[in-house]
């Protein structure tokens, strides 16, 4: 597998007199094809750790590879073709008055033919299920409708990595599922890499793999399963506790023998299908 | 205090090219010491409603009762402000609404504009913050060297400072981490719980309609769909789902017990320790009921 993002011991102090660097020694690197999950509680570093990846923040020390290039000066452009993101404030984010305009308007500033991009507008709303909003205003969309926009942005742009920095955390439980649904069928079809920092269960259980951070500093590394059997942890981590999870810990609170491992609701069925056949 | 809606409805720009409806026909109550939450999708008329219960909007149609107060759309404008204390109202992402120097000058500033001296305002500011999760030490500080969820407490503090009889929260968690969410919600259990006030609350997360609730009214394009208690309301997870609105995570899963081990969960159990508790019963090692 070949890496597409590597950090190695970045530093970031947003001022010279903060006591503590937002971002401490952090290393870590993402594999072509990954879906990487960054948790954390607010104020931890994710954002900053984001805005790293496409030279919006320049560390003071340390080394950011994207796509085989270093990131300096010279490459940052061509960097910053590589990756797109995706903000967690839809209303933050639109220029185009219309959808179809605001689509376009990332290949208007590569100076792409127009043929071509009335193709790739078309292209990329069809992708994220939105090719029927094409004529509207953005500003009447509902929360998911405006992010699934956002991502045909990034899309149409064509990138190898995209990053969602808390995209969904401001929709309601509809949109979430919405934008997780096409973040999942857009990463396979355009074989991306997807960095997604989050708080939300659902989306950091799409991941292959979660990195926690606190303080500035990654201090976890694991798959889903492993990270969510740290239970009543995982709120400290900035993740909300599955459900199974805290089911478990009032079963256990009152008196019952629960397993250790991390369960989800299927495994929980099963689990308790065992205890009733014990009979 | 209780609030009454009797056959309520609201046109924006009446007589108008413009006109819309925003909401029609509403009958609610809201009983004096309750915890009711308010459910429905965006532009089911959830803002227009809260806007009513202090009287920011007189209704074009039918009737608001709040305590002894009747607004009408004839009713002027005298004694609204009273009101107004005593309704208090968190809108969306309230630390947008910060502004002063310090914390305590912020907190200070609502109850300064219903006549207290700077000083009493100030006094008051450093008896809320605890009660808030934050500690005097905050006072001095400027609002906008604080976390989200710091700045959040402070903006809701300078509603409490209005001493509200009723405090209405418009999705008071959206945008916390986790545990931002937990202390906010556990900081409004306990304003209800302990000190006796009136919470309306507006969200779309039902594990916290189940888990603090006792009322529940759901709206949808326009006007109530349903009102009762959570347990009887959730007993619906068909009606729900067709509405895209969903059950807390408790019932689904309770239900998805009930196919499979075919259990019966009465009362339908809301939080994760009823559902413990009924699990447990019926498990055989305990000698509970047989399966």
């Amino acid at each position: 597998m070949t890496e597409i993002i590597r950090l190695d011991n970045i530093t970031y102090k947003y001022d010279d007199e903060d006591q503590r660097p937002a971002l401490q020694d952090v290393s870590f690197s993402v594999n072509r094809g990954e879906w990487v999950a960054i948790i954390g509680p607010n104020g931890s570093g994710k954002s900053t750790l984001a805005k790293t990846i496409n030279g919006l923040i320049e560390p003071d020390s340390g080394e950011v590879e994207v796509g085989g290039l270093m990131l300096n000066e010279k490459n940052v452009w061509s960097i910053r073709e590589m990756v797109g993101m995706v903000f967690q404030n839809p209303d933050n984010q639109f220029v185009g008055s219309t959808v179809q305009d605001d689509v376009a308007f990332g290949l208007e500033n590569l100076g792409i033919p127009r043929d071509e991009m009335i193709e790739r507008v078309r292209n990329a709303l069809e992708k994220v299920n939105m090719l029927e909003f094409a004529e509207r205003e953005p500003a009447r969309l509902s929360g998911g409708q405006k992010q699934r926009v956002a991502i045909a942005g990034i899309v149409a742009l064509r990138p190898a990595i995209m990053i969602l920095d808390e995209a969904t955390s401001m929709l309601d439980p509809q949109g979430r599922e919405e934008v997780l649904r096409t973040v999942k069928e857009v990463k396979e079809e355009e074989n991306l890499s997807v960095l997604s920092i989050t708080h939300d269960i659902d989306e950091a259980a799409a991941a292959t793999r979660i990195l926690v951070m606190r303080d500035g500093q990654m201090i976890q590394e694991g798959s889903p399963e492993t990270i969510f059997s740290y239970g009543e942890e995982l709120v400290e981590m900035g993740l909300d506790l599955p459900f199974p999870e805290r089911l478990k810990a009032s079963l256990k609170k009152q008196g019952l023998d629960v397993p250790h491992d991390y369960l989800t609701e299927e495994g929980m069925v099963d689990w308790l299908w065992t205890s009733v056949s014990k009979m | 205090m209780d609030i009454r809606f009797q056959d309520v409805g609201y046109t924006y720009q009446k007589g108008t090219p413009f006109e819309s409806k925003a909401i029609y026909d509403i009958d609610l109550s809201i009983k004096d010491g309750s915890f009711t939450a308010i459910v429905g999708h965006t532009g089911s008329g959830k803002s227009t409603v809260l806007q009513h219960l202090n009287a920011l909007k007189k209704p074009t149609e039918g009737t608001v009762t709040i305590g002894d107060r009747v607004i009408t759309n004839l009713s002027d404008n005298k004694g609204l402000k009273s009101l107004r204390k005593k309704v208090g109202i968190v809108f969306q992402f309230p630390e947008a609404q910060l502004f002063e120097e310090t914390v305590g000058k912020d907190i200070a500033f609502g109850p300064k504009n219903f006549g207290m001296t700077e000083e009493e305002g100030l006094e008051k500011a450093r008896e809320l913050l605890p009660l808030v999760g934050l500690d005097e030490s905050f006072m001095e500080r400027s609002p906008f060297d604080l976390s989200g969820g710091q700045m959040r407490r402070v903006a809701i503090a300078g509603v409490l400072a209005l001493e509200p009889e009723v405090l209405v929260l418009d999705e008071p968690t959206a945008g916390l981490d986790p545990q931002g969410r937990k202390e906010v919600m556990n900081m409004f259990h306990s304003l209800y719980k302990n000190k006796g006030l009136t919470i309306v609350l507006v969200t779309h997360q039902m594990d916290d309609v189940a888990e603090y609730a006792d009322h529940m009214i759901v709206l949808e394009k326009g006007t109530v769909m349903k009102e009762g208690h959570p347990r009887e309301i959730f007993k619906e997870a068909g009606w729900l789902a067709s509405m895209q609105l969903g059950v807390p995570s408790t019932v689904k899963f309770a239900h998805e017990l009930e196919e499979k081990f075919e259990w019966t969960f009465d009362p339908l159990p809301l939080t994760t320790d009823e559902l413990a508790a009924q699990i447990i019963e019926k498990l055989p090692t305990k000698g509970g009921a047989s399966v």
